[in-house]
């Protein structure tokens, strides 16, 4: 789980981070790739593998559209950041709620899910679900793959400089609103990805985004607001802590993560890695 | 300021005012029970939407913790409804809101902006967990059975609540303590250093906006009559007064009033029969009032109003 949960902070980290935008719709992005799997896997018969290659992009690509038109205006309506830091999270629950209700129309409150290699694997004599590690494999090959995109490629580096600062960014050549509708379309890309990878393993229902989005931000403010780095370190110790609590008292694990993430809050504001 | 202005409008507002109260106190006469229950929802609304502007709209704090002092309300109701009379009960659940706001407050007073609306936000989700969590394992049973209320009392009770809400907002608006709370939304900086107090004042602010979530969550209750934490914690008890308060506008008095008023209705009228139609409309709205009404609704009236009266007073106001 620790896996996914980084992939999903990743993405809400690259957001927030770079875009300043809180966007509490990302569960509901998670939901949309959960569901398009679904679909795909039942109505046409698509492995979710590749349904991996088929909703990161197509998500990619929603989630640049809504920057470039809904978020960029805000941005250049706000007054300060922090102005568009609340205005765009008061939006991105709009956002929560138009997705999460098109999906109600669209698939129904029902809850839903498939079987997809359910046989066990062994290994050093523990037995694991299949599905299980091909999601842990997945979710730790992609966060690698996109770890290092940020740190070798130009455009990581453009990203990384928007996150530093927007303003010098600008003036050293990077058009500053394609590189945030990029990461914005790149939180929704982890999004889809890490939703296809949930539906493998977990029922689901057009509701089930707003959990996800709270183990998102839980994470993210682990790690360290604006800190990448931060958040995918932050999902594995999450996920790591959540098993543990688990064993003891499956009830315990969200409210082990609320208490964390409020005593984090107000002990440590900034996160472990924040600066 | 044009006083000559202002000494007019006064008894016209006041007496268009009292009208509306009357209307309002006389309804369950003459309208059948259905209408007066879905009117307690819309006032339920506004007393929340109104007690959450108590504190956020001056100072620009977006605080998302409305979910749990109306939920502390509904469980003090829940818990002594058989012992206390109704209106002891009442005050009590705000009380307990208000205590409860006081320590929130006062854990709280190094968070800013982004930080303070998640902060409040995980509060009420984790007080929501760990009842269903406290219920599950120790009481055997989740959720529990409220001593019911006749309708009418209902609502008369939560049309006093709101018109003790609407008057404490209209008095803080007026008095020092009101420049002073606008002071910090402006700059928190610039009031620490002029003297302002900024952390009780805060606090205080906080707690009393969240009596009266408690004081309607303890009435509301009562008209439930069986409630769980799923319910009385409800994560859209802290969404929904955000949202209607901002699309009334929070720079007006009325501002909240009219939001919760008018999107209460339409959740009234829409809710039972499409209620994924009503979300959608509901989403739709909020985000065509952030990017293009950013004062809501309040904002565009006072607008067009200045321009009605520009040609009579033109350029005595400043």
């Amino acid at each position: 789980m620790g896996g996914i949960y980084a992939l999903i902070a990743v993405g809400l980290g690259l957001q927030y981070g770079v875009g300043r935008v809180l966007n509490v719709s990302h569960g509901e992005f998670i939901m949309l790739g959960a569901f398009a799997t679904w679909t795909l896997y039942t109505v046409f018969g698509i492995s979710p593998l590749i349904s991996l290659v088929i909703c990161g992009p197509v998500l990619f690509v929603l989630g640049f559209i809504i920057h470039r038109t809904l978020f960029q205006y805000l941005r250049g309506k706000s007054e300060s950041i922090g102005a568009f830091a609340d205005n765009s999270l008061l939006a991105s629950f709009g956002l929560l709620f138009i997705i999460q209700n098109v999906a109600l129309l669209i698939w129904k409150a029902d809850i839903r899910g498939y079987s997809y290699l359910e046989s066990s694997v062994s290994i050093f004599g523990a037995l694991f679900a299949a599905h299980r590690l091909v999601a842990l494999l997945f979710a730790v090959g992609i966060s690698l793959v996109f770890y290092y995109f940020l740190t070798r490629t130009r455009l990581g580096k453009a990203i990384r400089a928007a996150a530093e600062d927007p303003e010098t960014a600008q003036v050293m050549g990077v058009n500053i609103h394609r590189v945030l509708a990029i990461c914005f379309g790149l939180g929704a890309l982890m999004a889809a990805f890490a939703g296809v990878l949930i539906s493998m393993m977990y029922e689901m229902q057009p509701t089930m985004g707003l959990e996800y989005t709270i183990i998102a931000i839980i994470v993210v403010v682990l790690g360290g607001l604006g800190s990448i780095t931060g958040s995918l370190i932050g999902g594995f110790i999450l996920g790591l802590i959540g098993s543990i609590v688990t064993y003891f008292d499956p009830g315990l694990s969200l409210i082990a993560y609320y208490v964390m993430f409020i005593l984090l809050l107000l002990v440590r504001p900034t996160g472990i890695f924040g600066k | 300021m044009d006083i000559v202005r202002v000494v007019y409008k006064r008894p016209f507002t006041l007496g268009l005012l009292f009208l509306v109260l009357i209307l309002l106190a006389t309804i369950p006469l003459y309208v059948p029970p259905y209408p007066v229950i879905s009117l307690t929802s819309v006032i339920m609304y506004i007393v929340i939407t109104v007690g959450w502007a108590i504190f956020s709209g001056p100072t620009r704090y977006i605080s998302l913790a409305s979910a749990a002092f109306f939920g502390v309300g509904i469980y003090v109701s829940a818990i002594l409804g058989q012992i206390l009379p109704l209106p002891v009960l009442i005050t009590f659940g705000g009380l307990v809101s208000f205590i409860l706001a006081l320590f929130i407050g006062l854990l709280t007073l190094r968070l800013k902006g982004m930080y303070f609306i998640i902060f409040t936000f995980g509060i009420s989700e984790l007080i929501r967990h760990f009842l269903l969590w406290w219920e599950t394992n120790f009481m055997g049973t989740v959720g529990r059975w409220v001593v019911a209320v006749d309708h009418t009392t209902v609502y008369y009770i939560m049309l006093i609540i709101s018109v003790i809400a609407l008057l404490t907002t209209y008095l803080i608006r007026r008095s020092k303590f009101g420049l002073a709370l606008r002071s910090i939304g402006e700059n928190e900086e610039a009031a620490t250093h002029i003297g302002i107090n900024v952390t009780i004042l805060k606090t205080i602010t906080f707690a009393i906006s969240a009596f009266f979530m408690g004081a309607a969550g303890a009435i509301m209750a009562t008209r439930w009559t069986y409630i769980d934490p799923k319910i009385a914690f409800n994560p859209l008890f802290s969404f929904m007064p955000v949202l209607m308060a901002i699309f009334g506008g929070v720079g007006q008095l009325y501002g909240p009033v009219l939001g919760a008023a008018l999107l209460a209705y339409l959740e009234e009228l829409l809710i039972t029969e499409l209620p994924y139609y009503y979300m959608l409309l509901f989403g739709t709205i909020l985000i065509i009032v952030i990017l293009f009404l950013p004062s809501g609704l309040a904002g565009l009236i006072e607008k067009w109003r200045k321009r009605g009266s520009e040609g009579q007073y033109a350029n005595t106001r400043r």
